[in-house]
């Protein structure tokens, strides 16, 4: 009876670290849209599509040269960084201007979304893809809780980014900006910055930290084209739950939901996870639309 | 052009369709004729929310799904004939639609469009944790070879499928010309405005989810006896959500016309495409439409036509 107890209890824990460690990694996979529809109010719907890019890219560069898929997203920034640039420049110019986004944006997004999974799928085929790091395999043990490196790597490495995006957002010129594009876009006319530019080099830093979610993702399951998919519910819900626009709300999203999912998986088992999010996304809907730090 | 008369007029056309398609005495006809209709009614379906009232749903796999699984379930409790199938799968998916609707649609647009996107990898996880239609194995059910009066089975599933198209663009044109296409609208013009002015938007919304989904629900229910052997994965498939808004798109959103130029053209685009190059190649090619049209052509091939007619009466 004792050893039962013991056990569960193990369990317990043991469930609630793997939560919190994928709630970690769920960070980084929303920051990216926190800060896009959040902030931008652009419904960037094909962010997913993105982050299996940079999965696929980390996937190329481990299998070619060895190197390691972090050290790989943190090289690729820049690269996503203009392709996200460009992207809201083709948006502003075709929809935001012409007061089109609420259709033809969306529809937009759809398509991208789209083309990237069918061009993932004609060049790599459906074959899951999995990359290789020192990091990957090994756990620490402490007392009764697992702790697999290949989870709490990418859980530090989401967390890093949550702090580097939240210190530029509070402490630079153009950080404050993007946060003042949210709120008054007249006002940061009359500052002296543009709102399309301002916007340009948010939505740009948006799409630039899929790159790092791209990475942490092939280090923690292996990838195929239609993945991404899984993560639209996810990344929504999490950004609905957390409050849109706050970034710290977002990890707590994140946390919470990384948590619940773990319990899931643990008790009932995995394959009910994915609709799990979709709960919580019509829950926080239905009841608390603004979410937990909602502005 | 009264609704009655047009009634009568699409009979005809789907009439002549029907025996020219008898006459090809090629099963082939029929089985790619079928998606195509299939697809005719999808899109007008799609319309009539999106097109109509510009709230984007990208369900619609989910929607079709439904009715199809609805199918396969009462199959399983009791043959029934598939008119009252369809029935029963618009009702499933009406109350779906409705449901979802009234969750989501009293905030921003955005959020439906999200919660419709979330809720076909939701229902596909219950589909595939619940063995009794199949579970992720799939479930088979058997096609009868021949049908009284009509013969193959497969030309009665098209004649089905056909009647279909003719409701769904009857409705659609209906609505357009009713107050229920005005206030329609009116929301897709400025919500805001026609909310302020006393027309009940939440009230049109949600007639518009219900309609759009139960007639995709429709269009779902005979999809397992067309088909044989019903995945999880071929119900919900992506190719659904994303055929049912690029047809539309590509065709132009604003009339019935639209959606059935767009699915005319893309479905028999793919139904060529598919047999000749490889269909990921071919929703390539739709994504790659949608993309394009809606940022050069926003108001789609009617819209170009309109705008080259207009041009050429100066």
């Amino acid at each position: 009876m004792g050893e039962q107890v013991g056990l569960s209890f193990d369990l317990l824990v043991n469930a609630l670290i793997a939560g919190i460690l994928l709630g970690g990694f769920y960070t980084a996979v929303t920051i990216g849209v926190s800060i896009s529809f959040g902030i931008l109010d652009i419904v960037n719907i094909a962010h997913p599509a993105f982050i299996i890019l940079g999965s696929y890219i980390a996937y190329i560069v481990n299998a070619r040269l060895g190197l390691d898929p972090i050290a790989t997203s943190v090289v690729m920034l820049p690269a996503f960084y203009v392709l996200g640039a460009g992207i809201y420049q083709v948006y502003y110019e075709s929809f935001e201007r012409r007061g089109q986004e609420a259709l033809r944006g969306l529809s937009f997004f759809f398509g991208l979304l789209f083309v990237t999974e069918v061009m993932l799928i004609l060049v790599f085929g459906v074959d899951y893809r999995y990359v290789e790091a020192p990091y990957i395999g090994p756990s620490w043990r402490i007392g009764v809780v697992d702790l697999p490196l290949r989870m709490l790597v990418p859980c530090i490495a989401a967390l890093a980014m949550f702090a580097a995006l939240e210190l530029y957002l509070s402490y630079t010129f153009i950080g404050r900006a993007i946060s003042a594009v949210a709120q008054d876009q007249l006002a940061l006319r009359l500052m002296g910055a543009s709102p399309i530019r301002i916007k340009r080099i948010a939505f740009g830093i948006s799409i630039a930290t899929a790159a790092v979610a791209g990475a942490l993702l092939i280090i923690i399951q292996p990838v195929e084209p239609s993945v991404g998919r899984e993560y639209i519910g996810r990344v929504f819900a999490i950004c609905v739950l957390g409050g849109l626009g706050s970034l710290p709300g977002t990890v707590i999203g994140a946390m919470l939901l990384g948590i619940i999912e773990s319990f899931t998986a643990t008790f009932y088992g995995p394959s009910w996870a994915p609709a799990v999010a979709f709960g919580v996304l019509l829950l926080t809907l239905a009841f608390r639309p603004a979410g937990l730090l909602g502005r | 052009m009264r609704t009655r008369v047009f009634l009568l007029v699409l009979i005809a056309v789907a009439a002549v369709v029907f025996f020219a398609a008898r006459l090809v005495s090629n099963d082939y006809v029929f089985f790619a004729g079928y998606t195509v209709l299939q697809f005719v009614v999808l899109a007008t379906a799609w319309n009539i929310l999106g097109g109509y009232t510009g709230y984007v749903n990208f369900g619609s796999a989910a929607f079709f799904a439904l009715g199809a699984y609805a199918t396969v379930f009462l199959h399983k409790l009791y043959p029934l004939p598939i008119p009252l199938l369809i029935v029963t799968g618009g009702i499933v998916s009406g109350i779906v639609g409705f449901g979802m609707g009234y969750l989501t649609l009293r905030l921003r647009g955005a959020f439906f469009a999200i919660a419709t996107l979330a809720l076909a990898i939701v229902l596909q996880t219950l589909v595939v944790n619940w063995d009794y239609v199949g579970g992720s194995r799939g479930a088979y059910i058997i096609r009868p070879n021949e049908i009284a009066f009509i013969g193959p089975y497969i030309q009665y599933l098209f004649l089905l499928m056909l009647a279909l198209a003719v409701i769904a663009l009857t409705i659609a044109r209906g609505i357009e010309r009713s107050q229920l296409g005005y206030g329609f609208a009116t929301i897709r013009d400025d919500e805001l405005a026609a909310e302020a002015s006393g027309v009940p938007t939440l009230r049109l919304k949600l007639v518009a989810t219900t309609m759009s989904g139960a007639l995709m629900g429709m269009a779902g229910a005979p999809f397992p006896y067309y088909i044989g052997y019903l995945q999880p994965s071929s119900a919900f498939a992506l190719d659904y959500a994303v055929n049912s808004i690029a047809m539309p798109m590509i065709g132009g959103t604003t009339s019935w016309v639209g959606p059935l130029i767009g699915a005319i053209l893309l479905g028999s685009l793919q139904q060529i495409a598919t047999v000749t190059i490889s269909s990921a190649v071919n929703l390539l090619i739709v994504g790659l439409l949608l993309v394009a049209f809606v940022i050069i052509a926003p108001n789609g091939i009617v819209g170009l036509v309109q705008g080259w007619m207009r041009g050429r009466a100066k």
